[in-house]
């Protein structure tokens, strides 16, 4: 140690390590079994959970088995009718109470949560544990309000919840909060290599009295998950972790009538303009990628910036890398703590060496020997590098510049991912504009990783769907109580040709595609049967028609930046014309029908300007928008039942939320949907905004789900779901099964739209 | 000194710069729970914010003894029992004390030998409202009486109303006038309000050659914040960036605790770096701050928290 008189010379800061005593007393504890029906069970077939830092032995915990999770499932199944049958009141009693364990164990969770992570004791204490009890005190307020909030809704029943290795404890809250405030029970399985902060808060549970059964944990890796994921009586899934990861839950799931949300990786734009307070945006990039040893699925990783101050900014960013302080995590003076395990080390220099090999220029800093990085930002990078492309989940960021703020907004958007975007700039005016065109889940405006229980937070594209936190978050643990409507399947496609019945000029239908009508690419049509008597021909579509189809919506942009009002006006438009040709609509469809679908058109023109964004109370001098975007283009399966009314009834309040759709008629009566071409086209709505396709239904489905270019689609034929899940995978697109295609109502547009949080601290 | 006077430059608004206060609170907010002094390292820090210090006194009450007594705790901050505990070579003692210009020769005659610099304030300190022409003239009479440096205070007026250019020649007559005494530039922050005016401020008066630029008087509503010293470090920074010049800091009035001492560090070792950890570069305008400091070094040496009635006063 040295003199007081050497450091006068040096001013070092010197060690300043946290005791880890309280959590080495509580280590003795182990080893640890599961958490199962209010209890902990014999430890067995054990693991270690380790220190990265220390590279050293901190616990064995236990592996579960299909049958440890059978146990857990069963315990939350039986403790379902009694948590449920509770009241919001007393379910936020002790939801109130774990929030308050929670903090009178603060010390405790924040050096395990550093000791098992290796993040810094600093940000495991300022940032998980606060956060995390806040979440808790804000579901308490859920579990009050949720009867008298979500009227007609309940709780899905037993969720499964798997979370990831970077947060624990706080992903721990984001997902067990929501779900026992709406009232559900939970089977949580914490990341293999960071179980032990899960095990804490199962003590926790006992402490606060909750019943048991109603929070199970078991420990374990992607074995456990997967027998979690693949258990029948799991009635939700909520996932965050790996991209890859939650495409393989997403397939296995599909069909089982599981609700899911997935929280995934990300690779999130952090844009600087040339008028941006720019040493601001450098500590801005601390929080970013350096926050967490860069293991943060929301982290800026691709750094644009404004060529004007690209030069400037870089060597302040260098020069402020050069002062971040790698190493020990217990000390509370350390910027950066070890990475979580030495796989994920030797993953994070893997992609670097690639990244470098692609022409990247590393700088980077020091860190000492062991499971640490040293913090890095990459400059000379192109778009197609792989360290630009790819998720590094390490304190490495790659930076590029742009000359416009167009240009700036195509490379945020060069990405499949869509969690996160940071924006700097001092002009409001600005900075809005770019918040609305980036493709992400959660914007912040001149701040990064700003988190609140009262912010949604989840993601668009490949980052997944569904939102944690807030009023929209709970809704992802509630469902409508009502049953499902019985659907027709269609029957089979009836092929040409068929004695004609009709008089006079012969009427072909054609698709209906950019406006205009299409011939199908196969150049065939089939019989449209009606008990055995034909009503007429309609195309029969493939999956060229789907394409063209696709590519007519993704253009029709226009649509998109509308006023709601000025939608409105189209679709009341619509209504009208559609009273006009009520009575040449009566030879597709029965009156009752077109009455319908007229007053579908109204009810959505009035929704269209009043599906209003929210604003969340989180932080003073924070205005936390929860906008509501449309999707952009999205597919349509609607009812073999009501063709005219069953086609409008998923159109309507789709494109009255911005979207633009590709719609897939009944298979078997099109031709109400296919005459509608007429109407739409002296409605004003504009081409590629309403796209019909008929044909072969599975076919096209199966087409539109693989289709990357579609973010989100809605399925009103059971018989489709399990095909259509699977195959959405690809672009992790949201599937909504229909429950009940010939009604209208707020769920509709929550459907058609995505939230974007879009947070703007502001002070003069 | 270890690095030659700021000469100033020519006055250029073009590097004024847009200062975002969400983000600067954040940064102030987060930077001093980023760093944690234990031990002998606190204990330094501490004794190097007493070699930082202008202890002052500027009070309508103060009388020669007053000022006398003053400088006798700059001369020994520290009990003998404290001082031995420290295994310290030699006496610390305050880098300045901070009088009125009528306290300057007994200030001086006080400190005789010790090596201490006395530091008047001038120009119609606090407000600074007095004909430019008496300004100069009060700078001229401190320096006479022997002040080594000169704590100015700037016509706010000037920053509220845009008016660089009358900023930039009323610092740069002041600099004039102060000859070999060394310019600490008084921007009273707590009057300037917004962080964009406090970093234009700090550009203009750094330009016009100020050798130190300081936050408030202790007299606004507001004095030294962190975000607003966060503000001005920034502002030195790119002014040496682009100019080479080197201009120290002060951040002066209601840093009362021994943790607000070791914050301030923090914030220049974070943002400046270790050379404005030296006297020559940083300075802590304060009066009670050294009796708290006091009390910690001497827990740091006995184990036992201190009372103030055990420690001799400033």
């Amino acid at each position: 140690m040295p003199t007081i008189t050497e450091i006068l010379a040096t001013m070092e800061y010197g060690p300043a390590p946290e005791s880890e005593t309280l959590a080495r007393d509580w280590l003795t504890r182990g080893p640890f079994g599961h958490f199962i029906n209010g209890a902990f069970t014999s430890p067995s077939a054990l693991f270690e959970a380790r220190n990265p830092a220390r590279d050293a032995v901190l616990a064995e915990v236990s592996q579960g088995s299909a049958a440890d999770i059978e146990a857990a499932v069963q315990a939350a199944r039986a403790a379902f009718p009694g948590w449920s049958g509770l009241s919001g009141h007393d379910r936020a009693r002790h939801l109130y109470a774990i929030a308050r364990q929670i903090q009178k164990r603060e010390r405790l969770f924040a050096v395990l949560e550093a000791l098992d992570n290796g993040k810094p004791l600093r940000e495991a204490r300022d940032i998980d544990v606060p956060l995390a009890v806040r979440h808790f005190y804000h579901h308490a307020g859920w579990a009050e309000l949720v009867a008298e909030e979500f009227p007609d809704h309940g709780p899905h029943g037993v969720c499964g919840q798997i979370i990831p290795w970077n947060f624990p404890l706080l992903m721990l809250a984001w997902k067990i909060a929501p779900a026992l405030a709406a009232g559900n029970t939970v089977v949580l399985k914490p990341a293999e290599y960071t179980p032990l902060t899960a095990l804490l808060f199962a003590e926790i549970c006992v402490e606060a009295g909750l019943p048991a059964g109603v929070v199970n944990i078991v420990t374990g890796d992607g074995e456990t998950g997967a027998a979690l994921v693949a258990h029948p009586g799991v009635d939700k899934i909520a996932f965050t972790g790996s991209t890859e990861v939650g495409r393989a839950i997403r397939r296995a799931t599909a069909g089982t009538g599981r609700a899911l949300t997935l929280e995934l990786g990300g690779k999130s734009p952090f844009i600087v303009f040339a008028d941006a307070d720019l040493d601001a945006a450098v500590e801005g990039v601390v929080d970013a990628i350096w926050f967490n040893q860069g293991e943060v699925c929301c982290a800026g990783s691709r750094i644009l910036v404004a060529e004007a101050v690209a030069q400037t900014f870089e060597s302040r960013l260098r020069a402020r890398l050069a002062s971040l302080r790698v190493g020990d995590p217990l000390d509370k003076s350390t910027d950066i703590g070890a990475i979580v395990h030495p796989r994920q080390l030797a993953r994070i220099r893997d992609l670097v060496a690639r990244g470098v090999a692609a022409g990247g220029v590393l700088h980077q800093g020091t860190a000492p020997e062991g499971c640490f990085c040293a913090p890095a930002l990459m400059t000379g990078v192109a778009p197609a590098n792989p360290c630009v492309t790819e998720e590094i989940f390490g304190p490495v960021a790659v930076m590029m510049s742009f000359r416009t703020p167009d240009e700036a907004v195509d490379l945020a958007n060069n990405t499949r991912y869509g969690l996160a975007a940071s924006i700097w700039s001092e002009n409001l005016t600005q900075a809005m504009d770019i918040a609305a065109r980036v493709k992400a889940g959660v914007v912040w405006i001149n701040a990064t990783n700003l988190f609140d229980a009262n912010a949604p937070f989840g993601g668009m594209r490949e980052s997944g769907f569904g939102r944690e936190g807030a009023r929209e978050g709970m809704a992802a643990y509630l469902r409508p109580m009502a049953a499902p409507v019985a659907a027709k399947t269609p029957d089979p496609i009836a092929p040409l040709p068929q004695q004609a019945q009709g008089e006079g000029i012969d009427r072909t239908h054609k698709l209906y595609i950019g406006g205009g009508q299409k011939r199908a690419d196969s150049g065939q049509s089939y019989s449209i049967l009606n008990n055995g008597t034909l009503q007429g021909h309609a195309p029969l579509g493939s999956r060229k028609d789907i394409r063209n189809a696709v590519e007519a919506a993704q253009k029709a942009t226009g649509w998109t930046a509308m006023s709601g009002h000025a939608r409105a006006q189209v679709l009341y438009f619509l209504g009208e014309n559609l009273q006009a040709r009520r009575d040449s609509l009566r030879a597709f469809a029965p009156a009752p029908e077109i009455d319908t679908a007229i007053a579908r058109a109204f009810y959505y023109a009035a929704w269209a300007d009043k599906f209003d964004a929210r604003v969340h109370d989180t932080q003073s001098r924070h205005a936390t928008l929860a906008m509501k975007e449309p999707f952009g283009a999205m597919g349509l399966i609607c009812a073999e039942e009501a063709p005219l009314a069953g086609f409008l009834s998923l159109v309507l309040p789709a494109i009255a939320m911005g979207n633009r759709v590709v719609a897939l008629p009944a298979q078997g009566n099109p031709l109400a949907a296919l005459e509608l071409a007429q109407v739409f086209a002296c409605s004003d709505i504009p081409a590629g905004v309403i796209n019909t396709v008929s044909g072969p239904l599975a076919d096209l489905a199966a087409t539109l789900a693989a289709h990357d270019d579609v973010a989100a689609l809605w399925c009103a034929q059971p018989a489709l779901a399990a095909t259509l899940e699977h195959d959405s995978a690809g672009n992790l697109k949201p599937v909504w099964q229909v429950t009940d295609p010939l009604a209208q109502g707020q769920a509709f547009l929550n459907a058609a739209t995505q939230i974007k949080t879009i947070w703007v601290p502001y002070g003069a | 000194m270890t690095h030659p006077r700021n000469p100033g430059t020519p006055l250029d608004t073009s590097l004024f710069a847009p200062v975002n206060r969400p983000a600067t609170e954040r940064r102030a907010a987060s930077m001093v729970a980023r760093r944690s002094l234990k031990g002998a390292h606190q204990a330094a820090w501490l004794l190097n914010a007493i070699a930082c210090m202008d202890l002052t006194t500027l009070a309508g009450d103060d009388t020669p003894d007053r000022v006398r007594r003053l400088c006798a705790k700059a001369r020994r901050p520290l009990s003998d029992a404290v001082f031995a505990g420290l295994g310290l070579d030699a006496m610390p003692h305050t880098g300045a004390v901070c009088v009125y210009p009528t306290m300057v020769a007994t200030a001086v005659a006080a400190l005789g030998g010790s090596g201490i610099p006395v530091a008047s304030v001038a120009t119609g300190f606090p407000a600074g409202l007095m004909p430019l022409d008496l300004r100069l003239a009060e700078i001229r009479y401190a320096v006479d009486q022997g002040a080594q440096e000169i704590d100015i205070v700037i016509t706010r007026a000037h920053v509220l109303g845009g008016d660089w250019a009358a900023l930039y020649d009323e610092v740069a007559a002041m600099r004039a006038a102060c000859g070999k005494a060394h310019l600490k530039a008084i921007l009273a922050t707590g009057d300037l309000m917004t962080l964009r005016n406090v970093y234009a401020a700090s550009i203009v008066a750094m330009q016009a050659g100020a050798d130190f630029i300081k936050t408030s008087t202790g007299k606004e509503g507001v004095n030294a914040t962190l975000p607003v010293g966060l503000t001005m470090c920034r502002a030195i920074r790119e002014y040496r960036a682009l100019t080479g010049h080197i201009v120290g800091f002060k951040p002066a009035g209601g840093m009362k605790t021994a943790k607000d001492a070791l914050n301030w560090q923090v914030l220049m070792r974070e943002e400046l770096g270790r050379d404005w950890l030296r006297p020559d570069l940083f300075r802590l305008g304060a009066s009670s701050m050294l009796a708290d400091i006091e009390r910690q070094l001497s827990h740091h040496v006995t184990g036992r928290y201190a009372a103030h009635h055990r420690h001799a006063l400033a």
